[in-house]
């Protein structure tokens, strides 16, 4: 435990390990001072002068070296010049008044230099309402400008940095946040000032320009309107929208993201989803996001949505209702050979009527999965506590067969920060990452020859504190068992396991409910009717479309008109993860909340509740009135799930860094998390 | 290519770090990159970041940052009149005026023959020694001091002569 | 008094080392490496009283006590960045009395441990460099560098580092982030260079005339230096004297020399005989001085040049006579500092940058009066703001200019250095 120190803040005292810097300490009791370049995340530079403070000590007498006692107590010296609050650590004793007239004035003033050469186009600006500097100069800032209007220094206004992020070089105020953001946090260095003085700049010259998968957390945490989206600027204004909480459903890392909505004129009368924004849980990831999800959940208003029941009639797709689609469903699948075949795009309750429904009907429960190894991870995953953020010096991370920087971004900025802090990383790869350069060890294989050698760096592993194998997919069947071996002996333990790196959001989920891949999946359809929900096997690959055609008949739910669901007997449309709640597991086994955020599309229901219709055509008991009702049917027969429950799984406690929408220009935009954290599976499979 | 043009250059510029420290060649590589042209185009960018190990936009940065490179193409001479606090006092203002009447350009422009560019610059530590000016040319940077614009104009007949 | 530190004012040849040698070159650095402690040489640095020549005047040997001998390596760095207005001593130096400089950074890389030295110049002392790193080569030859100087363990590499046009890489973080290969803008103190330095390892960071103090300091003792110039302020100082003087140039002085004896014995009197009107006493960053008589009878030392309201700083001493007004002086430290200014902190790039269109617009004659109060404002707001002094300097000129010649902001103003 790092030693405390007490120091009293505007009157107020507090104690915080030896180290913490005046401004964060003054934070933990709810005292807010202004920062711009300061990011809680990165390194402090001390470079806006925002944040400057009225700093006293106790005054020391040379000769005793002792301190000077006047009036019983402890004689406090100010120094002759305000101290920035970002980079000085706290000492004991010390008096900070951030609120003093002398500090007071120090801010305004500093925000009347940022001001001078700010367009102040507000009433035009992305940022205008939630903007640290407009915020800040409500609350600190002069009421007008001695600055001459006219003189204000000019720059260009609309400058692509790369295809998602632009640039307004005018509302710059050169705090230097993105570029640290990119060197510090994403470690890639491909943002620049350019110039210096007041002709400082930002620039990128990577190729292609901006080239991060991180790059849209830079608007977040810009305190201005100079960086924003392409998908987003000018969109809509961050007051007219709501928000709501969701789970990324494109990796298996799990990202809490927020949907901001609206409705608009534009988009008919509408709600809908103006821009995904990272929600705040540091144990899966912190205050960010990638690229990826921030920008790709548009898959949910494509056009090819359906909107109503469909069965084939004469050859040809009809429109019907629920009710006779329903009705064709249970008869396709009456007395017949049933597969049931899903993807980890599903959520878990889906997954779990899916398997309910398999099972009751004595048909199969097939895991649509390219990747094997999940009857390992069941036994040898992550278990509640582990926190890849936890992970330091004398932990050992080995990374085979897996791309994460491409597959799962945000593991990739948590692996890097692992060895930032002492972590060592082992890399068995085929193929060159950009996680490489942060490996103190890099096999690169031959395709297959993965787990082979994984076996040959296993002694290198062998007495790591704290071990945590993350594999993908070479091509050797053999490498999960060899990664897992690595793992067996520490079954349980926190921050110890095996961690597939998925291709889909849920795939552990599946994995976790009782789904397996098929040995044959083209085989194993033949004949049968089988029931297709979140894949597309006949747009993947032709010949699993030569199966399909093959099977007795196809029931397909999905939320596109898909190529399966051409040929399908029965299309039902459901609902995307955006329209309805639900949860996911992550592949750290994390199980995590999703809210609806925008009303249905056309007709369309819930995966679990379409399920919960079938079966009980059949005669089948499936719960299919809630999410909330499912999830408790699976923490009663699913012991993984024992004691989740909705309710637990919308806990939260304080996080560090607290952010927030009061004072965004702390931490960005990142949304606070109140509706929760999540909750880890509790046990592993016995072996 | 820098490498082919200047091996033993770039071999000593290298020694004078320690080998981890590649970075800090960036300065010296940028002035030996300039000396072929007067200005460090995209190719000597990508060469010396991946000489230092660096990326190019941190090399960009560099050139952005310091006013002696230049990332576009100017006259093959540089003509930098120091206008700054004390030549002022000595008549440097004056001295840059009358020069440029001579070449028929205003201060930041080009001689229509692409040979002198004449600029104002900040003090060049020669106050004593004013009017004085610095030029940057293929050869590096060399001081011109205690000028008249006669003594200036025939430095620069002189360097024409010297480019026909 | 012969020259001390110019001493190719007396002996022509004394660049080149075989005449360097014959004048008792290198006999320091020998008494140093062979005959003294590291720690001895400090203590006799300290003793001397010897404080940096580079402008903060800060005691040389007690900053070179403060490297920690707990982390390794250390570094010696000599500051020839040399680019305040005004100043252009170090320049003189290093192209005429190189080896006294060298010999001056090879004993302070001694004292404080470090097997390498690097010598930061200005990019426009391009030939400078090129000059030093031949003598720099003559001294390996004979054997003052290299491995195992005098047959000791002792071995040191000096090395030039070339800058490109920053004054703030003067300022001895930035200096040390430029030596870094980046931009050269000023770290956050502390922690100051002697502990994290360059390549975040202790650094002592001197200026040229600094260094070049150091031989002397060996050979003659401690006691001997401190005999010359004032209680405050010890040894010999090289004045750069420019602007409205008949006789510009560097001065070799003892401290305590008054304004008047420079600018009139020293500096031929004032261009067109015209009177000295103010001075500025430490280049660009300088307060400006009201030159009446008492400050022409000052003694030019730290403590008393700081009764002036101003500072002693580099001793770049601008002479300016009543031909001009000080609205002009101010717009070229204006320009310069803006110029300047790395953009790192709020106050100094937006505040130099407002201050530039303020005395523009008071050049122009426009409400001179409500600009020059303006103006006045904003140079107080820089102050104590600032990441680093660059910022502060860039007010100096500005808020005394205004306080103490106020008759020339009310003249109506039509642009001109000439009232
Ligand atoms: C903006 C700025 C410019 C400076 N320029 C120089 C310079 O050109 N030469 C120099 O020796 N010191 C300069 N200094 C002072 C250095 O930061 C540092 O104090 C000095 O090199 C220490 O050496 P000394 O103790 O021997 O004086 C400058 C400081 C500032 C803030
Ligand atoms: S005071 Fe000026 S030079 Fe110094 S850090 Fe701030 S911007 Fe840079
Ligand atoms: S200087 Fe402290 S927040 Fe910028």
């Amino acid at each position: 435990m790092a030693k405390m120190v007490s120091l009293t803040i505007d009157g107020r005292s507090v104690s915080v390990p030896e180290g913490t810097l005046i401004v964060n300490a003054a934070k933990q009791i709810g005292i807010d001072i202004p920062v711009f370049c300061y990011h809680p995340k990165m390194e402090p530079v001390g470079m806006c002068r925002q944040c400057l403070v009225e700093v006293g000590r106790p005054a020391i007498d040379r000769a005793t070296g002792q301190p000077v006692i006047e009036d019983g107590r402890p004689k406090i010296q100010f120094g002759a010049k305000l101290e920035t609050a970002c980079t000085v650590p706290v000492s004991e004793g010390m008096v900070v008044l951030s609120q003093s007239e002398k500090s007071r004035a120090a801010q305004k003033e500093i925000l009347e230099f940022l001001l001078t050469s700010h367009p102040l186009d507000c009433p035009v600006c992305d940022k205008g309402g939630e903007c640290p500097l407009q915020n800040l100069t409500i609350a600190y800032g002069p009421s007008e400008s001695r600055f001459l209007y006219d003189e204000k220094h000019h720059a260009e206004k609309h400058v692509p940095l790369g295809d998602k992020i632009w640039l307004d070089r005018e509302r710059c105020i050169q705090c230097g946040r993105c570029i640290r953001f990119q060197e510090q946090v994403a470690g890639e260095p491909v943002l620049a000032f350019y110039q210096r003085g007041r002709n400082t700049d930002i620039i990128t010259r990577s190729d292609p320009p901006f080239d991060s998968i991180f790059s849209g957390n830079t608007t977040d945490i810009c305190p201005v309107g100079a960086l924003t989206t392409a998908d987003f600027r000018f969109g809509a204004r961050p007051w007219e929208m709501k928000a709501a909480a969701s789970i990324c459903p494109l990796c298996p890392v799990g990202c809490n993201i927020t949907f901001n909505t609206r409705r608009e004129a534009k988009s008919g009368g509408k709600v809908v989803i103006k821009r995904a924004m990272p929600r705040q849980n540091e144990q899966v990831n912190e205050i960010w996001m990638c690229d990826r999800g921030r920008f790709n959940w548009h898959f949910v208003e494509n056009e090819n949505r359906l909107a109503k029941p469909m069965v084939r009639k004469d050859g040809k797709p009809v429109e019907v209702s629920w009710k006779v689609a329903i009705e064709e469903a249970g008869n396709q699948v009456k007395g017949n050979q049933v597969v049931v075949l899903a993807s980890g795009r599903l959520s878990n309750e889906d997954l779990f009527n899916l398997k309910q429904f398999a099972d009751g009907v004595g048909g199969e429960a097939l895991l649509y999965d390219s990747l094997p190894g999940g009857e390992l991870t069941t036994h040898f995953g992550l278990v509640a506590g582990s926190n890849l953020g936890d992970l330091g010096a004398g932990s050992a991370i080995l990374v085979a067969a897996a791309d994460l920087y491409h597959f799962a971004p945000i593991w990739h900025l948590r692996v890097k920060q692992a060895t930032e802090r002492g972590g060592n990383l082992i890399i068995v790869n085929p193929e060159a990452t950009r996680l490489d350069k942060y490996a103190k060890t890099l096999v690169h294989c031959q395709k297959g020859e993965a787990a082979k050698k994984v076996e040959e760096v296993g002694a290198a592993v062998k007495d790591a504190e704290n071990l945590i194998v993350f594999f993908g997919n070479d091509g050797s069947p053999e490498l999960a068992e060899a990664c897992a071996n690595l793992v067996k002996s520490r079954a349980g333990k926190v921050n110890n396991g095996l961690v597939g790196v998925w291709p889909r959001a849920n795939d552990q989920g599946a994995w976790e409910l009782g789904f397996k891949p098929a040995g044959d999946l083209a085989k194993a359809l033949k004949g049968k009717t089988v029931y297709v929900a979140g894949c597309d096997p006949a747009g993947d690959d032709p010949q699993l479309a030569e199966a399909l055609k093959s099977a007795r008949s196809v029931i397909v739910q999905d939320i596109l008109l898909t190529e399966t669901a051409q040929l399908a007997n029965v299309v039902l449309p459901a609902q995307a993860f955006t329209e309805r709640d639900g949860s996911y597991t992550s592949g750290e086994r994390r199980v995590q909340r999703f809210y609806p955020a925008v009303p249905a599309f056309g007709e369309s229901k819930a995966d679990y509740a379409i399920t919960a219709f079938i079966a009980a055509e059949l005669g089948l008991e499936v719960e299919g009135r809630s999410a909330l009702l499912v999830m408790d049917m699976i923490a009663a027969s699913v012991p993984a799930f024992a004691g989740i429950s909705y309710g637990k799984l919308a806990e939260v406690t304080e996080q560090w860094p607290i952010i927030g929408r009061s004072d965004l220009y702390y931490g960005g935009t990142s949304y606070q998390n109140s509706q929760g954290l999540g909750v880890h599976l509790s046990g592993l499979k016995k072996a | 290519m820098l490498a082919e043009k200047y091996p033993d250059e770039i071999k000593k510029i290298l020694a004078k770090y320690p080998p981890e420290r590649k970075q800090s060649a960036v300065m010296s590589l940028l002035h030996l990159a300039q000396l072929e042209k007067g200005f460090v185009d995209r190719h000597a960018m990508q060469e010396i970041a991946g000489i230092c190990g660096i990326t190019e936009t941190d090399v960009a940065e560099i050139i952005g940052f310091y006013t002696l490179y230049h990332d576009k193409p100017e006259g093959k001479l540089r003509l930098q009149v120091c206008t700054d606090i004390a030549c002022a006092l000595r008549g440097a203002d004056e001295f840059l005026e009358q020069l440029c009447e001579r070449l028929g350009i205003r201060p930041g422009e080009t001689t229509p023959d692409g040979l002198v560019t004449v600029e104002a610059v900040m003090c060049l530590a020669a106050c004593n020694k004013a009017p004085v000016f610095q030029v940057q040319g293929p050869d590096g940077i060399s001081y011109h001091e205690n000028m008249t614009v006669d003594k200036a104009v025939e430095f620069i007949e002189t360097a024409r002569k010297g480019v026909k | 008094m012969a020259h001390l530190l110019l001493r190719h004012r007396d002996i022509p040849d004394i660049g080149k080392i075989d005449i360097y040698r014959k004048n008792g070159g290198f006999e320091a650095l020998k008494k140093a490496v062979t005959q003294m402690k590291p720690q001895d040489v400090i203590e006799a640095v300290k003793a001397s009283g010897l404080r940096g020549r580079g402008g903060a005047g800060f005691p040389t040997g007690v900053k070179w006590g403060f490297v920690p001998n707990t982390i390794w390596p250390h570094y010696v760095v000599a500051n020839a960045d040399e680019s305040e207005p005004g100043t252009f001593k170090d320049r003189e130096i290093m192209e005429s009395n190189p080896f006294q400089f060298l010999e001056g950074v090879a004993i302070a890389a001694y004292a404080v441990g470090a097997n390498t030295a690097y010598i930061y110049l200005r990019g426009e002392f391009w030939s400078v460099a090129a000059s030093l790193d031949e003598k720099i080569a003559d001294m390996e030859q004979a054997g003052f560098l290299g491995e195992r100087l005098f047959g000791t363990d002792y071995s040191l590499r000096i090395y030039t580092h070339l800058g490109a046009g920053a004054y703030i890489c003067g300022e001895e973080t930035a200096l040390l982030e430029s030596i870094e290969g980046k931009r050269g803008q000023p770290r956050i103190r502390p922690p100051f260079p002697a502990v994290y330095g360059l390549y975040g390892k202790p650094t002592v960071v001197n200026n040229v005339e600094t260094l070049t103090n150091v031989p002397l300091i060996i050979v003659n003792g401690a006691d001997w230096y401190k005999s010359l110039g004032t209680a405050d302020s010890a040894g010999v100082k090289i004045f750069s004297l420019s602007g409205h003087v008949n006789k510009p140039g560097n001065y070799e002085l003892p401290f305590g020399t008054t304004y008047r004896e420079l600018i009139y014995t020293y500096g031929g009197g004032v261009t067109d005989g015209r009177k000295v009107k103010a001075i500025l006493s430490a280049g660009a960053s300088s307060a400006v001085i009201v030159a009446d008589d008492k400050a022409l009878d000052t003694p030019m030392d730290y403590a008393s040049v700081r009764t002036l309201g101003a500072d002693l700083g580099s001793a770049s001493v601008i002479v300016i006579n009543d031909s001009v007004r000080m609205d002009w002086v101010i717009n070229k430290t204006i320009h310069f500092f803006k110029h300047e200014s790395c953009g790192k902190c709020t106050p100094c790039r937006d505040g130099t940058y407002w201050m530039l269109h303020l005395i523009e617009r008071i050049e122009r004659g426009e409400d001179v009066e409500a600009n020059t109060k303006l103006l006045h404002t904003v140079a107080k707001q820089m102050q104590n703001k600032c990441l680093c002094p660059l910022g502060e300097f860039s007010t100096m000129a500005v808020t005394t200019a205004i306080e103490r010649f106020p008759a020339d902001f009310k003249a109506s103003a039509e642009g001109g250095k000439h009232g």
